[in-house]
């Protein structure tokens, strides 16, 4: 193993025009696939205020289908409050409504606003960090207190840069008072993101209360994630109970999901289940044919290759080498090539986003690479080494010892 | 050691049939040092080639040490020659982005030899044709003498009891010939090494053991 590295060292050094023709396909594939799965991370990967996510199941797509009819929306507070809340033995449980945009006045100025209706347990199971003040409770939630929680982002616009706790904004005909400022929020984080968030109970209608679909989302926390499947099967049973418009409807399809769960049964509208590997199967078959084209033009060149190498194959090949043996030779070479690749679009990565994230592409979002990220761009290097190596070294394995000692090729 | 029964090999195109050797009777015995000569396309290097396996006959028998070699698979043969078979090339055939000593553990890596191991044989094997001076150079820093040396470690270093060779000093000056000659003598005599040379020198050819003469594909003496 050491001796192939080594020489694939030597190789990569002594062909610099192939090495960089090969290195510069290679990185910037790399490059895009990084962004793409830092993007991904900050999607899904557990972080603040969602750092509990990985023990975080969500209740967000709700159908009802029937033979004719199909209905398909966010869930209702009351299916959340009557068939997820009673969940047993978990550690909190949490609503919130979807985000709506609205406006903010001061003075002539309209700011345009996203607001967020949570109840109390929301902020025990998201970890905001409090610039000031504090998270409104369940009973100020229950006695439909008009207090708010604000970005800083917000507070700025609104108040300047004196401390907006106990002062107070108008939206939407009432006043609501700052109690809390928390700094802005991705907008990639599904449930954190918001500019404002207030109580459930200071909603102007109580009808939300009696709705079985439409816009709020559920929170499960639970002790560990080895409980997410007793809490799936326990929902799923639960549901056999939910009043089904019969008329109308056959079945309902929803679960407890994990965020790309939610994401996934949002995309594919999958019958069975989340549709997670639906997705998963999408984004790998998008990643493999965004690799093809610089796959085969690393295989060709690889190929291109062989006539140049083949003595040293006729000599491996006279000295014992077994195909297999020569197999794994080239294709080890072709993977350091490819981790050089891979440090290089590592690299181009980290000022790619670096960029990004200083234009503010997505509002209140940090791209960063992590090492996590690192492991999985990595991981995709090795893979499109061994993708783009396989084939050639296979034909090399293949080459006539005879002929190839003379130069020739297969 | 090597036996040769009623071998043929025959080269088919599409359209032409071309006879490279027909029934050749070899045996040669161990310890021996034959050399094989002939005019330029009569078949030497073809018939080094079946004795090496790198190449299969078409028809009749060959067997090494005794074991039948017809039929047996790819990875048979590969341990085969690399156990059993050392070779010599007119052109070295080094790899030349290696130095002179990793060359010559190249038929090692194909053992389970530690690094350590396999680093001490290919420096014994590089002392035995007194290069040992040389052991970080890389081949095209050699003479071509230097580099036929170093081909000669690297087809002894894995002690092979058959070393074959195509023309070895086909490619130097007569002087340095006659050092490549001497370090296959002293192979045969010392370690009882089997050598099959194929040769166009008569002067280098009489002092082997005994001389196989083909022409056209057939042997004739």
């Amino acid at each position: 193993m050491r001796s192939y590295f080594k020489l694939a060292l030597k190789v990569l050094g002594r062909r610099k025009f192939f090495t960089f023709i090969s290195l510069f396909g290679i990185s910037m594939t790399l490059v895009v696939l990084m962004v793409a799965t830092a993007v991904l991370d900050n999607f899904f990967a557990p972080r603040a205020p969602e750092s509990r996510f990985d023990r975080v199941l969500t209740i967000s797509r709700v159908t009802q289908r029937g033979p004719h009819d199909s209905e398909s929306m966010e869930a209702g507070y009351a299916l959340l409050d009557g068939w997820m809340r009673p969940l047993h033995d978990v550690e909190r449980t949490a609503i919130f409504s979807t985000v709506s945009s609205t406006a903010i006045y001061r003075g002539d100025s309209r700011i345009d606003t996203d607001v967020k209706h949570t109840d109390g347990d929301y902020w025990n199971i998201l970890d905001f960090h409090f610039i000031e003040g504090r998270p409104y409770s369940s009973k100020e939630d229950a006695a439909g207190a008009h207090v708010a929680v604000i970005t800083d982002d917000l507070s700025r616009k609104l108040f300047d840069t004196a401390s907006p706790l106990g002062k107070s904004f108008t939206l939407e005909g009432d006043s609501y008072t700052v109690v809390g400022v928390v700094p802005r929020v991705s907008l990639t984080r599904m449930a954190a993101y918001s500019d404002v968030w207030i109580p459930i109970g200071a909603l102007k209608s109580s009808d939300y209360r009696h709705n079985y679909l439409g816009g709020f989302v559920g929170l499960v926390l639970a002790h560990s994630s080895s409980d997410f499947p007793r809490l799936k099967a326990e929902y799923k049973a639960r549901l056999r109970t939910f009043p089904l418009d019969r008329k109308t409807y056959t079945e309902i399809a929803t679960g407890l999901d994990t965020p790309f769960e939610a994401l996934a049964r949002d995309l594919t509208q999958n019958r069975t289940d989340s549709g997670a590997w639906i997705l998963i199967g999408v984004l790998a078959a998008v990643a493999l044919l965004f690799m093809t084209l610089p796959v085969l033009n690393l295989v060709t060149l690889n190929l291109s290759r062989i006539m140049e190498r083949a003595p040293e194959i006729g000599v491996r090949k006279a000295f014992g080498a077994s195909r297999p043996a020569l197999i794994g030779q080239f294709v080890i070479e072709n993977i350091v090539l490819t981790l050089f690749g891979g440090v290089a679009g590592f690299i181009l990565t980290v000022v790619a986003l670096r960029i990004a994230n200083q234009f503010s592409v997505v509002p209140g979002a940090v791209f960063e690479v992590n090492a996590r990220v690192f492991a999985y761009g990595m991981l995709i290097a090795v893979f499109f080494g061994a993708f783009s190596g396989v084939y050639p070294a296979w034909r090399m394995s293949r080459l006539d010892p005879v002929l190839a000692l003379r130069g020739g090729a297969a | 050691m090597i036996r040769l029964e009623n071998v043929d090999k025959v080269y088919r195109t599409e359209r032409v049939e071309t006879l490279a050797l027909h029934n050749i009777n070899l045996d040669v015995a161990q310890g021996e040092f034959v050399s094989i000569m002939g005019p330029s396309g009569c078949g030497k290097s073809t018939l080094l080639n079946l004795i090496g396996l790198l190449d299969r006959p078409t028809g009749g028998a060959l067997s090494l040490d005794g074991g039948k070699i017809n039929g047996a698979g790819d990875k048979a043969l590969a341990k085969l020659r690399n156990e059993k078979l050392g070779f010599v090339f007119q052109s070295f055939h080094l790899v030349p982005d290696l130095t002179v000593v990793d060359n010559v553990e190249i038929p090692l890596l194909y053992r389970k030899i530690a690094a350590k191991d396999r680093r001490k044989m290919a420096l014994a094997a590089l002392d035995r044709v007194g290069l040992a001076s040389r052991v970080h150079h890389f081949p095209t820093q050699l003479s071509g003498g230097q580099q036929q040396r170093v081909a000669i470690a690297r087809a002894i270093v894995g002690k092979p009891r058959i070393l074959l060779a195509d023309e070895p000093t086909g490619n130097l000056d007569s002087q340095m010939g006659e050092e490549i000659m001497e370090i296959l003598h002293g192979l045969n005599r010392d370690e009882k090494t089997t050598v099959v040379m194929v040769t166009h020198d008569e002067r280098f050819a009489k002092q082997t053991d005994r001389i196989v003469r083909l022409f056209d594909g057939r042997q004739v003496a």
